[in-house]
């Protein structure tokens, strides 16, 4: 496990929940960095619980799983979420926002949540808050409530918020199941822009396979995955 | 710096349940610091049914005894004092006034007291407010009479009606002095205190009803003494008393005269100083109230308990807010800290909401609780009591946040970032 290019490498990675049989047996994944990698995958496949270890939120073995270079099985649980805070931007499926706090508050979570999103600012968080909002075209929200807003509009906050601070690595858990065809493409498109723009890595999962073909790289999770069978 | 932010925006979201939670702990804490309060007015109001008195002579007997009768209106002397023996302590030099009590008659069950002119002059009650008339004059004649407040409202009387008075304490006495005709020329203003609850007359009014009962018994018929005869004495012989209120020339001089009444060789006397016999009486019938204290603590534990179960149930509403903070890089101490910090924002705005409205209540209702009640509770600022009943509220609000909080930890721990909706 020294591959210096990977942002992420899994090798014979297993997981499972508490008193449960394993939901995940890995034995290669590896993604290099700068990389857009679609995952697809039906519910059930384990496609949450590798992000989920991916994130740090999960603990997975020692020695299996490396993340920008760290061996996160190794890693004790605060090291693991300044990890996630500093370098990884998480984009869910929907009803990513806290409904009680507007968008600029939202989008600028990260970097309040811990210090360490915020070292990576170059500006004041303001000013990085409305640049980023303005790569996503919602510059004229951000003192909306975010309850206000369209399912797309709401994406669109969310990934701005995971690509605050320009983070390495950007995880995006089926944003676009709740847009409708059309607006999938644009969101696409957009992400791709800002994660291009950045230097991110992107490990982007879903179930809809007709978004394969504007990845660099499609790998099936369910083919992968030994556990799943 | 930004949890506070998030926990007060996130109960900001809840305004409903926030408001009602914040209202049943400030109700709850309110009540506990206004028994206090009230427990406080009560003391001060009993500790000072009568002030200014230095001590309160009886014949030979307990403490509580004497502040009963005399003070109480409760109970009767076993003894009396003779005349000549108030005469010498009203004449000492060391003596500034006293006032003399002749109890043992009634009228329609309140106590007719003896007394002269000097019961108008020193009687005073919390914190040294007199006696004052709110209608006629103060009784000098034998057959003057003055009513305490509440016997001339439960009574209807008028000045100028005429009343008998009962020898004895029942309320139909079967002996009436029916023939000794009493007129209202006075009524006394409202104190609160046991001197409403009676009726003043002279001493000699008092000996002119005894007239010819000198064996104890009826008069023989025939022998009756008639008004018209005691008008027609010179002067009505007072030969004894029940107690008598006496006040020092100086504060200094109590103990010593306490001593010399107490040792008083012609008959047994006892003196009480009332200030220290009524804070005797209190610590005996203030049980009451410490059971009110402890009420008003489980009340506020219900309080407390409802904030726990408001949190608590919220959570499961709040399982994707917990993912998405989780997901942004908070760790779970952080979750644990955010519902402890709004357990402990809901009880400390409730406590202090609560000590509020006491204090609002005390300042509104004082006169209304004072005029209705004659009960006096002072506007201070709160005492290490309650300020310790509010840092103990706070302290516990903060405590039983950390139950939801434990569910909110072991939920982010499973979780992951799985979100179930």
């Amino acid at each position: 496990m020294t591959d210096g290019d990977a942002c992420v490498l899994a090798h014979d990675l297993t997981f499972s929940y508490p008193g449960g049989d394993p939901v995940l047996d890995l034995p290669e994944l590896s993604i290099g960095t700068g990389e857009r990698v679609f995952l697809y995958g039906p519910s059930g496949c384990g496609k949450t619980t590798l992000l989920s270890l991916v994130a740090g939120v999960l603990q997975p073995p020692p020695g299996t799983l490396q993340v920008l270079g760290h061996d996160v099985g190794a890693l004790s649980s605060p090291a693991r979420d300044r990890l996630r805070a500093a370098h990884i931007g998480y984009v869910f499926q929907m009803f990513n926002l806290i409904p009680y706090l507007d968008v600029r508050d939202n989008i600028a979570l990260p970097v309040r949540i811990t210090a360490a999103r915020r070292n990576r600012l170059s500006g004041s968080l303001h000013q990085a808050v409305a640049e980023t909002a303005a790569h996503l075209g919602i510059e004229d929200l951000l003192n909306e409530k975010v309850t206000r807003l369209s399912v797309g509009q709401q994406q669109r906050v969310a990934a701005a918020r995971a690509l605050l601070g320009d983070p390495e690595l950007i995880i995006a858990d089926e944003p676009t199941s709740a847009l409708d065809q059309d607006r999938r493409r644009g969101f696409l498109e957009l992400l791709f822009q800002n994660v291009q723009d950045a230097g991110s890595t992107l490990l982007f999962v879903s179930h809809d396979l007709t978004l394969s073909d504007l990845f660099d790289r499609s790998l099936s999770l369910a083919e992968l995955n030994r556990a799943g069978a | 710096m930004f949890l506070p932010h998030l926990a007060l925006r996130s109960l900001a979201n809840r305004l409903l349940t926030t408001l009602l939670t914040v209202l049943s702990i400030a109700l709850s804490v309110g009540l506990l610091v206004g028994v206090e309060n009230v427990r406080t007015g009560m003391r001060e109001s009993f500790s000072n049914t009568v002030s200014g008195t230095d001590l309160i002579v009886g014949s030979r007997g307990g403490t509580i005894q004497i502040m009963l009768y005399s003070v109480f209106g409760m109970g009767s002397p076993v003894a009396n004092i003779s005349h000549e023996t108030w005469r010498k302590y009203d004449e000492h030099p060391a003596v500034a006034w006293t006032i003399p009590y002749a109890l043992g008659d009634s009228h329609r069950g309140f106590r007719v007291i003896g007394t002269n002119g000097s019961f108008y002059e020193h009687y005073r009650y919390r914190g040294g407010q007199p006696i004052t008339l709110i209608e006629g004059r103060t009784a000098h004649g034998v057959f003057d009479l003055v009513l305490g407040a509440e016997v001339a409202a439960r009574l209807n009387y008028e000045l100028g009606d005429r009343i008998a008075v009962t020898h004895g304490m029942s309320a139909v006495g079967f002996m009436n002095h029916d023939d000794m005709p009493f007129e209202v020329v006075g009524i006394l203003d409202r104190t609160f205190t046991p001197v409403d609850r009676a009726i003043y007359v002279t001493l000699e009014g008092i000996s002119a009803i005894h007239l010819g009962w000198e064996s104890g018994a009826p008069p023989m018929p025939g022998q009756e003494v008639l008004a018209e005869d005691v008008l027609a004495m010179d002067e009505v012989p007072v030969s004894q008393i029940t107690s008598f209120f006496l006040g020092a020339e100086s504060r200094a001089l109590t103990l010593q005269l306490q001593r010399e009444i107490s040792t008083h060789e012609e008959e047994p006397l006892t003196a009480v100083i009332p200030g220290v016999a009524l804070s005797e009486m209190w610590r005996g019938i203030g049980y009451a109230e410490d059971g009110l204290r402890v009420i008003s603590g489980f009340v506020v534990l219900v309080g407390i308990l409802g904030m726990l179960v408001s949190i608590y149930t919220s959570l499961e509403a709040r399982r994707r807010e917990m993912a998405i903070l989780r997901a942004l890089g908070a760790g779970p101490k952080k979750i644990v800290s955010l519902l402890v910090l709004e357990a402990g924002l809901l009880s400390s705005v409730g406590a202090l909401l609560g000590v509020g409205l006491v204090y609002a209540g005390i300042i509104g209702l004082q006169p209304w609780l004072e005029g209705r009640f004659g009960l006096l509770i002072p506007i201070q600022p709160p005492d290490g009591v309650q300020l310790a009943y509010v840092g103990a509220v706070v302290v516990l609000g903060l405590a039983a946040g950390l139950v939801p909080a434990a569910k909110a930890y072991r939920t982010a721990l499973h979780d992951g970032l799985s979100l179930r909706i």
